[in-house]
């Protein structure tokens, strides 16, 4: 293949997907530029976003990946019940591990910022939004996730190249509108 | 999956965790520099829009890259040097960051417009987003090609360590580049 070709290629495989996932990413942008309040009165909080958003799409596009090859190997069937062992190990090690390292990125951000005599919110803010978030979120996408990729396999779609682009696109827009959730419930929790 | 074939809430938590903790390291490494520009941004709310969606499309380019190019270092249709391949698939990336943030900031500029107040014109945002893009593009194709290269030099299944360690690079590029237009532009 010329380089021509192989770049024509590759730009009409990509763009819808990228198209897709930057409408997403808009999105997100939207209730991100709509939470300046929050943003002002939990300081920190901005800091904190990039992590808690790259977490929700590390942990459940390895989750999709997870299931993706698992389907392949004919190791879960594609069948969405409680009793699917495997499947609930997955889920729950998915939300498990989301909620640990949010949590972890709070306290992080939190002792970064403070070693570097920056203007913070109490620890605990930061700690309840990532968690709050990380539940609601973890919850949400935990479901997308499972019945796109399992739900997409019984109608012959390969898992691999659905799970990506799905958590890329929700995971974001998911993550922010929980993210405002949470910013929300701890000021009120706190009288901010 | 290096977990194998026995699943345990605990086996995978483990299996994971590391690279999750370090790659949470790095995007508050991105965080960090956000916080820097945090007065600039709460101040023109379109530039606050475009930052979920320039640190996204960046991710997805370098991602969308380094999965091709894994794809043919797996055929072994890829050699490393000048490589019709390699050529092509950097100027197709090139190509869909022309495309992609110019709508991307007139998006990020409409939404803003149409809920609000946006500071800005939106030739200024055009140009931020697109400034940001093509250089995103430059080091998503830089930042894939080594770890791509550094994966098969190390003797790595470049499917498991190039698409996260690639996805997140970029991420925390896409602030810092942002962040570098912004001082510049606005």
């Amino acid at each position: 293949m010329t380089i021509r070709e192989v770049a024509i290629g590759a730009y009409r495989e990509a763009l819808p997907i990228l198209a897709v996932s930057a409408a997403g990413g808009l999105f997100a942008g939207l209730v991100l530029g709509g939470m300046d309040a929050e943003l002002r009165e939990i300081e920190g909080l901005l800091v904190l976003v990039p992590a808690l958003l790259a977490t929700r799409g590390n942990v459940y596009g390895s989750l999709g990946a997870r299931l993706g090859s698992a389907l392949h190997q004919g190791l879960i069937e594609p069948r969405i019940t409680l009793g699917n062992e495997r499947l609930r190990a997955a889920a729950a090690a998915a939300v498990a591990s989301g909620l640990l390292v949010s949590t972890l990125a709070a306290i992080m951000a939190f002792a970064l910022l403070l070693a570097l005599g920056r203007p913070v919110a109490p620890v605990w803010m930061l700690v309840g939004v990532a968690l709050i978030s990380g539940l609601i979120g973890g919850g949400v996408l935990v479901t997308m996730v499972v019945t796109v990729v399992l739900v997409g396999y019984r109608r012959g779609l390969n898992p691999d190249t659905l799970a990506g682009p799905v958590v890329t696109t929700t995971g974001d827009v998911i993550g922010m509108a929980t993210l405002l959730v949470a910013a929300r419930i701890v000021l009120a929790v706190g009288g901010g | 999956m290096s977990v194998g074939t026995r699943w345990s809430v605990r086996g995978i938590v483990r299996a994971t965790l590391p690279v999750l903790v370090a790659l949470t390291a790095l995007e508050l490494a991105s965080g960090l520099v956000l916080g820097t520009i945090q007065a600039t941004l709460l101040e023109y709310p379109s530039l606050l829009v475009l930052v979920p969606v320039t640190i996204g499309t960046a991710g997805n380019l370098g991602s969308i890259l380094a999965a091709r190019l894994s794809t043919a270092f797996h055929l072994g249709t890829l050699r490393f040097g000048r490589d019709d391949t390699l050529v092509g698939n950097a100027v197709a990336t090139i190509g869909l960051a022309a495309t992609v943030f110019p709508i991307v900031g007139a998006g990020a500029w409409g939404l803003t417009a149409a809920t609000g107040e946006t500071g800005l014109p939106v030739s200024t945002v055009v140009i931020v987003s697109l400034a940001s893009g093509l250089l995103l593009a430059g080091l998503a194709i830089a930042v894939s090609i080594a770890a791509t290269y550094a994966a098969y030099r190390l003797g790595l299944d470049p499917d498991d360590v190039v698409i996260p360690v690639v996805t997140n690079v970029c991420d925390v590029l896409g602030v810092l580049v942002l962040f570098g237009v912004v001082q510049m532009v606005v």
